[in-house]
């Protein structure tokens, strides 16, 4: 195994990744900007240095500095997390020129599946159903217009180098595809550096359920069953729950079967996520997928009892999967909810600083954060601020410890998301199980305006 | 004369006025992007934009004057 490794990231996953490097005893570099210098992960890393100033781009972006600094402390290997240049096929390869190991696929797959379009061509050439849309990238308004004539809306205008929500909409008219069209493409360029967009069909009550599959280097891949994400706002997700209570057993097999296809057709390697969005009829179609450990992979882990971070260290090494899939267990139900610091009815961010912090506690309960009392929460970053998971033998149980666990979660000096995720965990939709990924606009905002 | 202010920390992403423009109640006269979200900066008046204190790419602070409006 490495002796010793560098994460490329901060926050939560760089903390998370350290644990898992603890416990195999593998000493761990942390990068940090000058924003993060006092933060958690950065003191429980073996070491530290300070990689440039708070925006990303003069730091955890900075491919070059961060390789001479992977090089200067003798690391061997590079965990990228996610976000940042954890799907940078450049950065990768520059690892690989200098000798170090990237904790990832190759970086002409994270390239393939980095481009929606090109992602899209393939998925359908290796046999996985994909949404009715446009496989070439569309170069203006009029082109757009021409385009919507033919497949119908409503359509999702998306970002070909998307992520996280950005650079997509969904839209209902020639209208309303014109006036969303320059902005998102502009805002696809700044974000991304490629303005590259395209249209898909709207898909009527779409659930967002992503396969979770791991493969070695010779060939082997199993699935580690399926997330259900369909609670999203401005299309990133919120909560996150494993198994999905809406599909049943046959589609669960089809969704396993196509993932690991569509895995096998790329040559795949290491931790990956195929997201399929699934209709109600249960058909499912490739949405994308995400060439790394996601946010969200606790839940996996929560029911199948493995941890994600080891797979990947082991599968990077070069050693082969020592699982096969009918070892992988599926033990109750885990659900995740993202802890954001933002204003839980408009969603604007609130940086500021902690003045108050303790976690909840609890049999079942399990938390993801990096941040302690006095912490400050800047703007340079993400929002996501931490993540609470509650296992239990049934979902209703998950539910339940899950409710109490974020009544008892204290947190002061900034607005948190709570208050949001607690409505949309108790509501009778939500615990019905069958949630689409327009629950926040049809369930949770109505109940604002009706309470007010 | 009233004073815009960035409701927030973060980068200035667009700058939607110049000095001279006539704006309406409500008008987006900037966008900020703060934690990988865009954040609209608006007036409250109608007016004209008499001062204009940010270039796209700028980092303002919380409090941090945008545009003078009068």
């Amino acid at each position: 195994m490495f002796s010793k490794i560098l994460i490329a990231n901060r926050g939560e996953i760089a903390l998370r990744v350290i644990r898992t490097c603890q416990k195999l005893g593998i000493k761990t570099v942390a990068i940090y900007s000058e924003a993060d210098a006092e933060a958690i992960f950065v003191r429980e890393a073996d070491e530290g240095y300070c990689v440039g100033k708070p925006p990303v781009n003069q730091s955890y972006l900075n491919a070059d500095e961060i390789i001479r600094i992977a090089k200067k402390s003798g690391a061997e290997a590079v965990h990228p997390g996610y976000g940042l240049l954890s799907e940078n096929a450049a950065f990768a390869r520059k690892c690989t020129e200098n000798g170090l190991v990237f904790i990832g696929p190759a970086p002409e797959i994270i390239a393939s599946m980095g481009s929606k379009i090109e992602a899209r061509k393939t998925m359908k050439e290796a046999g996985v159903p994909i949404i009715e849309g446009i496989n070439t990238p569309i170069e203006s308004e009029d082109a757009a217009k021409l385009a919507a004539q033919e497949i119908g809306y409503p359509l999702m205008l998306k970002a070909s180098a998307g992520g996280g929500g950005i650079g997509m909409q969904l839209v209902h008219s020639d209208e309303e595809l014109i006036k969303a069209f320059a902005g998102n493409q502009k805002r696809a360029e700044s974000f991304f550096g490629d303005g590259a967009m395209f249209l898909e069909k709207y898909i009527e009550e779409p659930h967002h359920i992503e396969v979770q599959i791991l493969a070695d280097s010779y060939g082997n891949i199993i699935p580690l069953w399926e997330r259900e994400c369909s609670i999203q706002r401005r299309n990133q997700k919120v909560v996150e729950e494993a198994p999905s209570p809406f599909i049943n057993e046959e589609t669960r097999v089809k969704m396993l079967d196509a993932a690991v296809k569509a895995a096998k057709y790329i040559g795949y390697s290491n931790a990956g996520t195929i997201e399929f969005l699934v209709d109600k009829e249960q058909n499912f179609y490739f949405l994308e997928m995400n060439t790394r450990l996601q946010v969200e992979h606790p839940v996996t882990e929560e029911i199948t009892g493995l941890d994600l971070v080891e797979e990947q260290l082991k599968v990077a090494f070069g050693e082969k999967l020592s699982i096969t899939r009918e070892d992988v267990k599926r033990n109750g139900h885990a659900i995740e909810v993202r802890i954001y610091a933002e204003d839980p009815k408009t969603f604007f961010p609130s940086p500021g600083k902690i003045t108050e912090f303790q976690l909840p506690v609890g049999e079942g309960i399990r938390n993801e954060s990096a941040i302690e009392s006095g912490s400050q929460v800047t703007p340079f970053y993400d929002p996501m601020i931490g993540k609470l998971i509650a296992w239990g033998q049934t979902r209703e149980e998950a539910c339940e410890k899950l409710k109490t666990a974020l009544e008892n979660y204290k947190i002061a000096g900034i607005k948190t998301n709570i208050p949001m995720l607690l409505k949309t965990i108790s509501h009778e939709q939500f615990l019905s199980g069958y949630t689409t990924t327009q629950f926040v606009n049809e369930y949770y905002l109505p109940l604002l305006t009706s309470t007010k | 004369m009233a004073k815009v202010e960035a409701g927030m920390a973060g980068n200035v992403w667009k700058v939607l006025v110049k000095e001279g423009d006539q704006v309406t109640e409500g008008q987006e006269v900037a966008i900020l992007e703060s934690m990988k979200m865009e954040i609209p900066v608006s007036v409250e008046a109608e007016g004209t934009i008499t001062k204009v204190y940010v270039q796209e790419g700028d980092f303002v602070n919380d409090s941090d004057a945008i545009v003078d409006i009068e």
